[in-house]
């Protein structure tokens, strides 16, 4: 196909349509070699005679190219990206060899670069930009709006598009109490995995004498393999300091924190570098909106605790303590951080009421259910086609999230298998498993806590039919028993012993009596642990149990892990009609357990073998089975 | 807390943890933005270090001890000239990055962690050039497997691919 003709830039509509090009910036683009891509950009738009801008202005001549970066985009893997506008076109997995022919080819000529396009998978069709690509077709996008188009470290870009009128509002027409109700209207939940109505919880704090009060956003994104707020911060930093500042206000709190987790660099240098240009704006210091009062905002890195995203222990990590949690009442919205009364919100709950201040509460609430409204951002990861960060309306079914967007399930290879779904964990180390069953469920807070699952902060990961899903419980165990505190004996001891007896399971060593200890410590564990973390550690476990039950069985009765994953309950042999006799496998065999004659079939002795799989590696003739 | 007080005697040796403390106004409560400005400095947490901290902030050396020894990213042993973060996280984890610590550690000579009681010193090669250390999530699930080495961050990793980068870097010693 020769490459097709696009319509001029400054089309005969009357507008001037400016010419930009964006280069994904997020972790997984520059990952993948984003800024050299942006680099070559600027030198080529130049060398090819055109102006170039990199700052942002309101208007700009007509031939001149404004290049910029913006924050993550969501389509992760087919970084990095790039997209050019007025066309709205999407260029994939870009290197710096391609940036000439997007120089010539589109912005000279005004022709597309056909070989950058994405190929949709099931229709082997090229898709020019956002609005043909699946992935991002069946999202709404809410939260993530100007994440990937916005410069991330330009404040005059994001005034411009209407930025801090919300908080400007906030401070200058409306009252604290005005604020609480058009949130509590609005039905917004938290974002961070409990989901509790922020319109209570930020009543309870406004509620309380006046004095000193704190805010904090909570972006100690620990949930492993979930970055949503990772991508908010990086992509729109301002949007989430505009919702902490109405926050602030809604409780009467001169004082606010950001605390980031010190893994995402990048978040924490862009969420600096806002709160810096919000100071010298005057929306936040001693005079915010020119209303005397003061805000603050500061941003603080957290070290490498999971446990410090419960909302107590995150107060102990800023007190400079240990971040281990405290029972709870007193709420924080009572007395929180130093004692004072604190409110403490996801990164995606401040973004949320941006929106809502602006728009109201009733625009919020045409979009998801009834009792979860609004739009919920989800890190799809695993074995999907698509992997990246997306956002759809709460009630979507996990159908149309994993195959929809995420366009299907797929093999150990990478190719998109049509029978291979076999779960979701949804919710990360506290959350559960979503079978096949599930797949029509309606992702909302209270669908998913009665198939035993939660929200959680988002976090997606699709497994195929090749997951052992005993080693995706014991992942999840290893991962809690590592980050319990040790304040509460049943979370410190009892996540251990929970995983020394999945390690009975998994090698070979259980008995009848191994599910039902498990079982009966699992349920001790949640009574007797004080916060979230322990409260919810053995989820993965019982979810499991509950929906794969066949599989623990035959772990432990039939000593077979029916997916081979789980090595030490491999018996593997060598098939006598493949087996040429090369002796290849024999010689690499570090115990001598393989024995035969040359061009003889060999045997394996079970007794000896240690399962190390060397002989599998070894073979050309795939005549070692049952690994 | 905010005078500007200096220990005799140990002013000169700790030039640096005093700007730190400084710049912190010597307040307890800034303990671990105080711990990560030394590491930042130091690459480790050194035991005379945070005896230091502690006199200088007036409170416990087991405070201190116990902060740093409470947060993962705090290490009160040296690390390899080289970092060399592999992503264990939920996404990376179902993509198979086990076999890729073990091709590091294999290469690199460094022991298999072991689940309880997990020695810090063993995550570190003998030359102390390289540190294999494993992470929850990098939030680059997109790229699943990842491995990070110095801050840089490679995606849709595989043993072999992995263990190429790190005998890069060997020979780039070498020399």
């Amino acid at each position: 196909m020769s490459a097709q003709s696009l319509p001029h830039p400054n089309g005969n509509n009357g507008h001037t349509a400016q010419r930009r090009v964006i280069v994904c910036a997020g972790t997984g683009c520059v990952a993948s070699g984003a800024y050299k891509v942006f680099q070559a950009l600027v030198d080529q738009v130049r060398a090819a005679g055109l102006p170039v801008i990199t700052e942002f202005r309101p208007e700009h001549e007509a031939d001149a190219v404004r290049l910029n970066k913006s924050g993550c985009q969501g389509f992760c893997q087919m970084g990095p990206l790039v997209t050019v506008l007025p066309e709205n076109l999407l260029y994939n997995k870009v290197r710096v060899e391609d940036v000439a022919a997007i120089v010539a080819e589109t912005l000279v000529a005004g022709r597309l670069v056909e070989r950058l396009l994405y190929v949709d998978s099931t229709t082997k069709k090229r898709c020019r930009g956002v609005e043909e690509i699946p992935f991002y077709q069946r999202q709404q996008r809410f939260v993530l709006r100007s994440c990937g188009t916005i410069d991330p470290e330009s404040i005059d870009e994001y005034v411009h598009q209407g930025g801090y009128a919300a908080a400007k509002k906030a401070y200058v027409q409306m009252t604290p109490e005005q604020i609480c109700q058009e949130i509590t209207r609005s039905g917004l939940r938290g974002r961070g995995g409990g989901g509790f109505p922020t319109g209570r919880k930020w009543e309870a704090a406004r509620s309380q004498p006046e004095g000193k009060k704190y805010v904090i956003c909570n972006a100690d994104e620990g949930d492993p393999g979930a970055f949503m707020n990772r991508s908010v911060m990086e992509g729109n930093p301002h949007s989430v300091l505009e919702g902490l500042m109405i926050a602030a206000r809604a409780i009467g709190a001169d004082e606010t924190l950001i605390y980031v987790r010190t893994e995402y660099p990048l978040a924490v240098q862009r969420m600096r570098s806002a709160v810096k240009d919000a100071e010298a704006r005057g929306f936040l210091g001693d005079n915010a909106f020119g209303t005397g009062r003061p805000l603050r905002c500061e941003v603080m890195e957290g070290a490498g605790a999971f446990v410090c995203g419960e909302e107590t222990a995150m107060i102990a990590s800023i007190e400079g303590q240990r971040g281990m949690p405290r029972p709870k009442p007193p709420f924080p919205a009572q007395s929180g951080l130093w004692g004072k009364p604190t409110i403490i919100n996801n990164v995606e709950t401040l973004a949320h009421a941006v929106r809502i201040v602006n728009e109201g509460a009733e625009q919020f609430r045409t979009l998801g259910t009834a009792a979860s409204p609004g739009t919920k951002t989800f890190a799809l990861t695993g074995h999907v086609a698509n992997t990246g960060l997306v956002e759809v309306p709460f009630g979507a079914t996990l159908r149309e999230v994993v195959f929809d967007i995420g366009g299907g399930i797929t093999d150990r290879r990478g190719k998109v298998t049509r029978d291979g779904f076999k779960a979701v964990q949804i919710g990360g180390p506290s959350g559960g498993c979503l079978t096949r069953d599930h797949l029509d469920l309606p992702l909302d807070y209270d669908s998913l806590r009665g198939a035993g699952a939660m929200v959680g902060s988002g976090g997606l990961v699709a497994m195929n039919s090749k997951t052992c899903m005993v080693s995706s419980a014991r992942f999840f165990m290893d991962f809690t028993q590592r980050e319990s505190c040790g304040k509460c004996v049943l979370c410190r001891e009892g996540t251990r012993q929970m995983l020394a007896l999945l390690d009975d399971i998994i090698e070979g060593r259980a008995t009848a009596g191994t599910l039902e200890l498990l079982q009966k410590l699992a349920s001790a564990v949640q009574k007797g642990s004080l916060c979230g973390l322990g409260k919810t550690a053995p989820n993965p476990v019982l979810s499991t149990l509950r929906h794969f039950r066949e599989e623990y069985d035959a772990h432990v009765f039939h000593k077979h892990c029916p997916t081979g994953q789980c090595k030490a309950l491999a018996k593997p042999s060598i098939d006598p009609a493949k087996c040429k006799g090369c002796t290849a496998c024999a010689k690499k065999c570090p115990v001598n357990a393989i024995t035969g004659e040359r061009k003889q079939a060999h045997t394996i002795n079970q007794a000896l073998c240690i399962k190390c799989g060397v002989c599998v590696d070894t073979c050309k003739l795939d005549a070692v089975i049952g690994v | 807390m905010t005078a500007k007080r200096k220990p005799e005697g140990t002013g000169r040796r700790f030039v640096k943890v005093c700007h730190i403390l400084d710049q912190h106004n010597r307040n307890p409560a800034r303990l671990v933005p105080i711990l990560q400005a030394v590491q930042e400095e130091y690459r480790y947490l050194p035991q005379e270090v945070l005896t230091y901290v502690a006199t200088a902030l007036g409170v416990s050396p087991a405070r201190v001890y116990g902060v740093a020894t409470f947060y993962a990213h705090f290490t009160i042993l040296p690390k390899g000239k080289h970092l060399v973060r592999l992503c264990d996280g939920t996404a990376c984890h179902v993509k198979e990055s086990v076999p890729i610590l073990r091709a590091l550690q294999k290469r690199l000579g460094v022991d298999e962690q072991k689940r309880l009681g997990v020695d810090d010193r063993r995550k570190t090669t003998e030359d102390m050039l390289f540190t294999v250390e494993t992470v929850a999530c990098l939030g680059a699930c997109g790229l699943a497997p990842v491995v990070v080495i110095d801050d840089q961050v490679y995606g849709q990793q595989s043993p072999e691919s992995a263990v190429k980068l790190v005998e890069a870097l060997i020979t780039q010693e070498a020399q």
